[in-house]
């Protein structure tokens, strides 16, 4: 009895015709890591290690001095006033824009864009223009003794209109793909239109609503162009965080100025986390919104 | 009003509008329209003269053309970042994904001095570069790295959702047929991707040209050499040369405008593509 050995059947070499070689995935791996690493890690690791190169305890000093807090508390005040009102017309936008047809909605939207389009040096200077002692309104604010530029409202003034965009961009999308069939039903069935915002959109939007807040809040809390022209560098009066990173940079303070900035930095990374978590929230959100 | 608006159950339609449009009126279009209003103070040989002035000029060739390399630079890396985190399982990655959008959240005057204590010539990169004869930090090099910073996640973001619409069955298609991967690449996938490719070229373009605060810390701002046009127009502030630095901005948002413009087009062709497909 002879038993005649069957050819090995080894299995066909798994090709994925879709796949590249594992090399050629290798190589293009490396080479967006190494771009990556160059041009975004490295410079997030410059920060910290420049601003704690002489130990903690210059560190706390940078950030702990007068002129600092100053600049955090100025800062803080910027975002609160600005945040909050372009959420309300980030609202008020996405509810026009989204819930109704109406003829201009297309010019309408482009135009909310506009500011991310115009430089932050031009976003500043216009309101030198207006409200500058040359400017239109000038001569008036100083005879009853108003300053805005060089000085709060100025920086105000110049960070709601790099920030305007922010929120509104996020919700129109989204309402728009969520559509209006529950706020239909609300109205119908005798809700008002306050109860319906409140009941039904507000609930539906909150994680679209919270990413456009954070990246509306990270460009208030950072914006430096716009809002040094309207500013005047008054130390521990008119300075924000991002000018105050300048103001001790120029005077050859370096390790004051990455401490400063480091504090920008980390809020740029919370920013970061908090936005990749809302991201997921959305998607998911807007994934299920489309099978019901 | 009815031809106006179409009918709707929903209330609130003319107050969610009328506040829409009074406050884009009062923060952004009023005060922007000061700029053209202003500049018209000017006569026109007057007007021609601040926006043709050879430090001017000067200032707008580095401008665009720093900004236009950089983008350049950003769509081809763009690209590979967005296909490699679209289509390659690797550890980090999610990490890395979350990354992409630092230079949105990083406030430019840190990107700036940052960018800085990396080129410069005793920097922790320039230090090896400069014994090479490469200077980056206080040349339009360092404005072209500032400008390719900013600029980066513009092109991944809009490439990547793209990337990820598009259907396996095309290139496997594409591969019974007996196409290689790169011509896959080339005649099936690099098409499908293309406006929205542009459509990222053209917000780092447009973003670029407008940036100031991570290009002032590196670029030295020699004039005539490495300084850029938004910095004249503070420089012509702090010279209370009011009607000069309108000149220049009203040029700046002219080209805005138009980019504006040509960034719509773009991504009405991107949506029509994704329809058609």
């Amino acid at each position: 009895m002879t038993t005649i050995p069957l050819p090995q059947i080894s299995p066909a070499p798994h090709k994925v015709v879709t796949q590249e070689s594992p090399w050629a995935r290798w190589t293009l791996i490396l080479l967006a890591l190494s771009f990556l690493s160059l041009f975004l890690l490295l410079p997030l690791v410059a920060v910290f290690f420049e601003a704690l190169r002489k130990g903690w305890e210059v560190y706390l000093a940078a950030i702990t001095e007068p002129d600092a807090l100053a600049a955090i508390r100025l800062t803080l005040t910027a975002a609160a006033i600005a945040v909050p009102l372009n959420l309300i017309f980030g609202i008020a936008a996405a509810w026009a824009i989204a819930k109704f047809e109406f003829r201009g909605k297309s010019i309408l939207t482009s135009l909310i864009d506009l500011p991310f389009s115009v430089s932050p040096v031009v976003a500043g200077l216009i309101y030198v223009l207006i409200f500058g002692l040359q400017g239109w309104a000038g001569p008036w604010l100083r005879e009853h003794d108003i300053s805005i530029i060089f000085a709060v409202p100025g920086i105000v003034l110049a960070t709601i209109f790099v920030t305007v965009p922010f929120i509104a961009r996020e919700l129109i999308p989204l309402m728009q793909a969520q559509g209006s069939e529950e706020e239909e039903a609300a109205i119908i069935l005798g809700a008002s239109g306050w109860q319906t915002l409140w009941h039904i959109t507000l609930p539906n939007i909150k994680w679209g609503l919270l990413y456009g807040t954070i990246l509306c809040n990270a460009r208030a809390m950072g914006e430096f162009g716009a809002v040094s022209v309207v500013s005047g560098h008054i130390r521990g009066l008119t300075n924000t965080l991002s000018l105050h990173v300048e103001i001790l940079y120029n005077e050859y303070n370096f390790v004051a100025a990455f401490a400063v900035a480091s504090l920008l930095a980390l809020l740029a990374l919370v920013t970061l986390v908090l936005k990749t978590l809302a991201e997921a929230k959305v998607a998911q959100q807007t994934t299920r919104g489309n099978h019901s | 009003m009815s031809t106006f608006k179409q009918h709707s159950v929903l209330p609130g339609f003319n107050l969610a509008l009328g506040f829409t449009l009074l406050y884009l009126s009062l923060v952004v279009l009023i005060p922007l329209s000061a700029a053209f209003i202003y500049s018209a103070k000017l006569t026109w040989p007057e007007f021609w003269n601040a926006v043709t002035a050879p430090r001017v000029v000067a200032s707008y060739r580095l401008t665009f053309g720093a900004s236009f390399a950089a983008a350049a630079v950003n769509a081809f890396f763009g690209l590979l970042v967005a296909w490699v985190l679209v289509r390659y399982p690797f550890p980090g990655k999610r990490l890395v994904d979350a990354l992409i959008d630092l230079p949105f959240a990083l406030p430019t005057s840190v990107a700036g001095i940052t960018l800085t204590a990396i080129y410069a010539g005793n920097g922790w990169l320039g230090q090896y570069l400069e014994p090479l004869g490469i200077k980056v930090a206080f040349t339009p090099l360092g404005v072209f790295v500032a400008l390719t910073f900013i600029g980066l996640p513009f092109v991944v973001r809009t490439v990547q959702p793209v990337l990820e619409d598009i259907e396996k069955e095309l290139e496997e298609a594409a591969a019974m047929l007996g196409a290689t991967r790169w011509q896959t690449f080339r005649y099936i996938i690099f098409p499908a991707v293309l406006p929205a490719l542009t459509t990222g070229f053209a917000l780092a373009f447009a973003r670029a040209i407008g940036e100031y605060g991570s290009v002032i810390f590196i670029a030295g701002n020699i004039p005539m050499v490495s300084e850029i046009t938004p910095l004249l127009i503070i420089t012509k502030l702090e010279q209370y040369d009011y009607a000069g630095a309108t000149a220049i901005a009203v040029v700046m948002l002219v080209i805005s405008f138009i980019l504006l413009l040509i960034i719509n087009l773009l991504q009405w062709w991107v949506r029509h593509r994704s329809t058609k497909a």
